[in-house]
């Protein structure tokens, strides 16, 4: 893994985590939706902060499939976790907010999981990956 | 009646949640590293192969289902039940359908990372 790659990780993390902070605040906004009326979820999408967090649901979708290019979904997984960690620090620095023990105890879990995935391999080899990708064979 | 379609909807956002990150991990290994593919081909090259992949298509499909099945989730239960019980339930799915379609060697660092992950979100964010 090159500093590039973890830099990838960590861009999934950070799009991920602002991004459903504003779908949340969002949705809080509009309101519940009514079972007989589905097609008013689509009305969420005129809501400045889910509008907001669309694009930056877009940057972690670009951040994530990169990522995916290069590394395992299993692996992938488990190390951008350490985007709940980052919304818990920053529930205690910047909104002030009480944690209580049993959120540290998720937390510490949450630190384990990423630090024992991330101590592994990133990529299952098999042996179709050896084989130049699409497209590069021909041009080389 | 609430609690059921809530249920129903956190089911739904796991299943298409699993069935898209699955479709869009295996577009991506096909595709090949994409840091690779800019320094070789550039960043053109790598257009052409996303917007003509398929499969990553039929991934973000089945995405856009678990965004909106979230949305009305999201809507009818506080995030405080929505949020762990999918993102906790979707890590394994996820572990399950990389190791059967995937065929990714989730041996057992990567399930005691899941687990750990799973249990620590749970804890994280049901209190």
């Amino acid at each position: 893994m090159t500093l590039r790659k973890y830099l990838v990780i960590l861009s999934v993390v950070f799009f991920g985590s602002v991004g459903d902070a504003f779908l949340a605040r969002g949705m809080k906004h509009t309101g519940a939706i009514d079972i007989h009326h589905l097609s008013n979820v689509f009305t969420a999408l005129a809501n400045p902060f889910v509008i907001v967090g669309i694009f930056f649901l877009l940057a972690f979708m670009s951040s994530y499939m990169t990522a995916l290019s290069f590394a395992d979904l299993t692996y992938v997984m488990p190390a951008t976790a350490i985007s709940y960690v980052v919304m818990v620090l920053l529930s205690i620095f910047w909104l002030h907010e009480h944690v209580s023990p049993q959120r540290w105890a998720g937390v510490a879990l949450i630190v384990i999981g990423v630090g024992v995935v991330a101590g592994g391999p990133s990529r299952t080899e098999h042996p179709a990956a050896q084989v130049p990708a699409r497209g590069l064979k021909e041009r080389v | 009646m609430r609690t059921y379609y809530t249920w129903l909807c956190i089911f739904t956002t796991v299943c298409t949640a699993a069935a898209g990150d699955v479709l869009v991990a295996l577009a991506m290994r096909r595709i090949g590293d994409l840091g690779e593919v800019r320094r070789r081909h550039g960043f053109f090259a790598i257009l052409v192969r996303v917007f003509s992949s398929g499969i990553l298509f039929g991934g973000v499909f089945f995405m856009a289902i678990a965004f909106f099945s979230n949305l009305i989730g999201l809507s009818w239960a506080d995030l405080s039940v929505v949020g762990p019980a999918s993102a906790a339930l979707t890590f394994v799915t996820n572990a399950l359908g990389a190791r059967f379609f995937l065929h990714e060697n989730v041996d057992r660092r990567r399930w005691l990372a899941t687990i750990f992950v799973c249990l620590g979100v749970l804890l994280l964010t049901w209190s």
